[in-house]
């Protein structure tokens, strides 16, 4: 492991015992500074998972932890080999067989997709104008989207009850102005969900399109308009595709998260709706089947691997490019 | 006044901000309502934070929230800006890509599986859920948003200030906490301010890793949500957006007056 | 025939009086909020002319040159272009093209596609562009690098490529904002004769906007020369350096030497100027300078001679003391002290390899040159 603290302080020829001493420190500190929060994380996030996947293989037990443990690493080789026997794909076989799992997922990608184009449509212009606003005009404006993600998910998504209910504010509004004669059901319906998702995940959009679009050197736009482009082609020829690392990132912020989404759908969404993350909430605590909530974890994982991997690496582009 | 802000970007910036605050507005201004019947103006009346403050349940949640975020915030501070030096500093060490992984996945990690997981490490280690489970789980995902902050601050640190202090002599662990660490301190504390939200703002993972008696806000939240709006919870929820609201204000306050001050300072010593 | 400098060029329509202007600027001005960028000006631009603006960051120059490619509307005057006005016309409605001073390659696009982009816009049949793109290509000797994206080519070669997609519509004029400005110096003074021979081959009109007098001078056909928003004047090279109208201009192009003074006596061609510390200078071609009026006497440095003894045949020569040498390869600069305080800056050029007896730091020294070697400045 070499890091340039360590050969500056090895490089300092003075005071031989203090040097060696500090190098000692200096060596000892660096690997701490790596070594705490490497630790923290495999043990905190990535041995969980592995624990999941384990109990996802094992059956379920009416005890508390309501699971048969599936592996006994105290009872070495032997005890290995039988607990490799005991290894059940039966949660799995479960979830293939019943269609409301398999429903659960596919309904979870297509509102989460659906819901990104959304933020994606509302959340370009937004950005699009705040990264043409004046200068000083520009960090009020971001302070303004950053604002509301300080503010409660749960309490955002509870304050659309009040307004998409049948009896709720918007309905009041819009029979008032007499748009409509009728209340529009909205609340339990998946047009609730998707203004929730698209509401409470809007800056997580904002943001990394604001910053691409912030960055973009204006001088493009006018030697584009110079060669004889229209500023709306223009745009569609220069701006967007120039923006794209940012639609990426913003779409998969939203998107991932949106998949596995609880609170929205159980609150907006009524009993009607499908969504795997509510599917495992109530497996876990409704049914208490931890194996059967763990294979479904398991599976969701799988399922946004690849997007996940895709947004580390734009993660990882992003910042090269900013070094 | 920059020419290409046009109509539409005014227009568009305008709406959206609508909609970003339009309902929080609302929920803020229906806490202040008379009437039981939440959508349904009865007049003004501060009964609502009156019979809030009398609910004993509620008011124990929100002390079990507050020491969890203190302490979980803090917590997780000290490991995100530890985690962002490593991504930063150190380009070269064994497992540094799954390291990168470890730090960025749980931002956007969907909060069920997290908090499953991590409720069965707690199940699997023979923890009692309480008090400190929800804070470890709560360290563990905020760490990673304070080690993001934190990092684009470090990105744009001018290295040659560390260099200096080495070649006048300070050691490293000297010079982090002399100059790395006084330089990015806005980011470490706005970073503070982060984890302290998040944790008071989580349902989800505080659900799956707390167990009785150790009920926080938004759990009791949602428990109430769930039997319909009401009144009471509209109160709660205002009171919890001023805590934040005024946290956020008063710091990008401080921030701009000593953003003031420094270009006073800098037009004085201009002048000489 | 006589002639200012040394070099005389048979393109010259600004002295034709029949001659049809090309590009007019009638009364421009432009504001921005209460700072005013561009201050009532005119001027006149003739076609197939390589004209430069010159200025000082924050003179106007590029506002102009905005103004022309259509970036910026003027807030009064009106801008003409072959006969018509460009008010209202948007820039992707007007037939000139401008190459950035930052390039403005488009990053995601490759060389071939940005030299492209403008014949693309214009609806040009597919055949036609990959003709034309493959001319400018080789006119800018890139054949090799077609494929490349921005950020895979030097600096001098993004310069070429954006030259290329400006010429490649064939506008009736190209606008150039510092064109040579990113590079360094040896590549400038290479591309600034290529420029040039650009400019010849295909017959365009050019208008280029520099902060570099030598490249100005190096290149122009005529120069601007532009301060808070007016031009001071607009000359060819070498009239702007032999000719100067201003103490501004003067000074601003080149190094000179100033001696302010009053006109003491006038005769039709000549005046003697008596400086305000006594010196007496003997001027031939005193312009309008009226007996008595203050004035600066400029002269510049390569045409003030430097010996040792009093030299017989000038009429100006002023003693001094030498108080600093610089010797720079191809000549050497002297600052000569005079006895009543100023300095001046003589050079002289090193056409021998070995000199005896040369001069040094303290010596006795005397400055002269002949009555027409400077000019008189009244404003």
């Amino acid at each position: 492991m070499t890091n340039a603290a360590a050969s500056v302080s090895a490089s300092i020829p003075a005071d031989e015992e203090k040097s060696a001493g500090a190098r000692l420190l200096s060596g000892i500190a660096s690997r701490l500074v790596i070594l705490v929060p490497y630790c923290w994380l495999l043990f905190f996030f990535l041995v969980p998972f592995v624990i999941v996947f384990k109990i996802s293989l094992s059956q379920t037990a009416i005890s508390m932890p309501p699971y048969t443990p599936a592996l006994d690493f105290g009872a070495g080789f032997a005890g290995l080999t039988d607990a490799l026997k005991e290894l059940s794909f039966d949660n799995y076989v479960w979830l293939t067989e019943d269609p409301l799992y398999f429903n659960a997922y596919i309904s979870s990608v297509v509102i989460a997709g659906i819901s990104t184009f959304l933020t994606l449509l509302v959340g370009y212009p937004i950005a699009y104008g705040m990264a043409r606003a004046p200068a000083s005009l520009r960090p009020t404006l971001l302070m303004l989207v950053i604002l509301p993600f300080w503010t409660s998910f749960l309490i955002r998504v509870y304050a659309w009850i009040g307004i998409l209910k049948p009896e709720g504010l918007l309905n009041q509004f819009l029979m008032g102005v007499g748009v409509i004669s009728e209340p529009l059901i909205i609340l339990n319906t998946y047009t609730a969900i998707f203004i929730g998702i698209v509401y409470s995940y809007l800056p997580f959009m904002v943001l990394p399109l604001y910053s691409t679009l912030e960055k973009m050197d204006n001088s493009l736009i006018e030697a584009a308009n110079d060669l004889g482009c229209t500023p709306i082609s223009a745009f569609w020829k220069i701006t967007f595709p120039l923006s794209l690392p940012g639609v990426i990132a913003g779409c998969l912020l939203v998107f991932i998260p949106a998949v596995g989404e609880f609170v929205i759908p159980d609150l907006l969404g009524g009993s009607q709706t499908l969504m795997i993350g509510r599917t495992l909430w109530n497996e876990f605590f409704n049914n208490r089947d931890w194996p059967v909530a763990s294979a479904v974890a398991t599976i969701l994982l799988l399922v946004l691997v690849i997007p996940i991997v895709l947004f580390q690496h734009a993660q990882a582009k992003a910042q090269e490019q900013d070094r | 006044m920059n020419p290409t802000w046009t109509r539409f970007n005014i227009t568009s910036i305008v709406l959206g901000f609508a909609f970003l605050y339009l309902p929080i507005v609302l929920l803020v201004v229906f806490s202040f309502n008379a009437s039981k019947l939440v959508t349904v103006w009865g007049g003004f009346s501060t009964k609502w934070y009156a019979s809030l403050f009398q609910n004993q349940g509620l008011m124990d949640a929100a002390w079990v929230t507050i020491r969890v975020a203190l302490v979980s915030a803090s917590v997780a501070t000290v490991l995100g800006t530890l985690a962002a030096l490593v991504l930063t500093r150190y380009t070269r060490f064994r497992g540094r890509v799954l390291f990168t992984g470890m730090v960025f996945a749980p931002l956007v990690m969907p909060e069920v599986i997290t908090g499953l997981s991590l409720l069965l490490l707690f199940v699997a280690v023979g923890l009692d859920r309480g008090f400190l489970t929800v804070t470890l789980a709560h360290i563990t995902f905020s760490m990673c948003f304070v080690a993001v902050v934190v990092q684009s601050r470090l990105l744009s640190f001018d290295r040659s200030l560390e260099e200096a202090a080495m070649d006048l002599g300070a050691p490293p662990v000297k010079t982090f906490f002399q100059i790395t660490l006084p330089v990015i301190a806005p980011a470490v504390i706005s970073g503070w301010m982060l984890a302290f939200t998040l944790s008071l703002d989580d349902l989800v993972i505080a659900s799956f890793a707390s167990g009785p008696g150790a009920t926080t806000l938004p759990m009791k939240i949602y428990s109430q949500v769930r039997l319909g709006v009401t009144p009471e919870i509209n109160a709660a929820c205002t009171i919890l957006i001023a805590i934040v609201a005024i946290g956020v204000l008063a710091a990008s306050v401080v921030n701009k007056q000593r953003e003031v001050q420094r270009r006073r300072d800098e037009q004085a010593a201009q002048r000489g | 025939m006589k002639s200012l400098g040394s070099i005389r060029r048979d393109f010259a329509p600004w002295n034709d009086p029949d001659a049809k202007p090309y590009i007019r600027f009638e009364n421009v001005t432009k504001r921005f909020g209460d700072f005013t960028a561009v201050n009532n000006l005119s001027l006149t631009i003739f076609e197939r002319e390589f004209f430069a603006l010159l200025g000082a960051s924050g003179c106007g120059k590029s506002t102009l040159l905005r103004m022309l490619a259509g970036f910026e509307e003027p807030t009064e005057g009106r801008i003409l272009l072959d006969g018509q006005d460009l008010r209202g016309i948007q820039p992707y409605r007007r037939p000139v093209n401008m190459m950035f001073q930052s390039y403005a390659l488009f990053p995601h696009m490759t060389v071939e596609k940005n030299i492209a982009f403008g014949l693309k816009q214009d609806g040009m049949a597919k055949a036609d562009i990959d003709a034309r793109v493959a001319e400018m290509l080789k006119l800018v000797k890139l054949e090799r690098f077609a494929q490349r994206k921005p950020h895979q080519l030097s600096g001098g070669q993004r310069q070429r490529v954006a030259l290329a997609r400006s010429v490649a519509k064939r506008p009736k004029v190209l606008l150039l904002d510092e064109p040579l400005g990113a590079l360094d110096k040896k590549l400038r003074e290479e591309t600034q004769f290529e420029l040039m021979d650009l400019q010849q081959e295909l017959g365009l009109t050019f208008v280029v906007v520099t902060h570099d007098q030598e490249e100005a001078m190096t290149m122009a056909d005529r120069i601007a020369i532009m301060d808070k928003g007016e031009v001071m004047q607009v000359a060819t090279p070498a009239e702007v350096y032999e000719a100067p109208n201003s103490r501004f201009v003067a000074g601003f192009v080149g190094n000179v030497n100033m001696f302010e003074g009053a006109v003491a006596e006038r005769t039709e061609k000549t005046a003697r100027i008596t400086g305000s510390t006594g010196a007496q200078i003997l001027v031939e071609n005193a312009g309008d300078a009226a007996k008595g009026a203050n004035v600066a006497f400029a002269i510049r440095p390569e045409k003030i001679k430097v010996s040792s003894k009093k030299p017989a045949d000038d009429v100006n020569a002023l003693e001094g003391e030498i108080y600093d040498i610089a010797y720079l390869g191809d000549m050497t600069v002297y600052h000569v002290k005079l006895e009543d305080g100023q300095v001046v800056r003589a050079s002289t050029m090193n056409a021998a390899r070995i000199v005896e007896d040369p001069l040094t730091w303290n010596d006795r020294a005397w400055v002269s040159f002949r009555p027409d070697a400077g000019v008189v400045l009244t404003r």
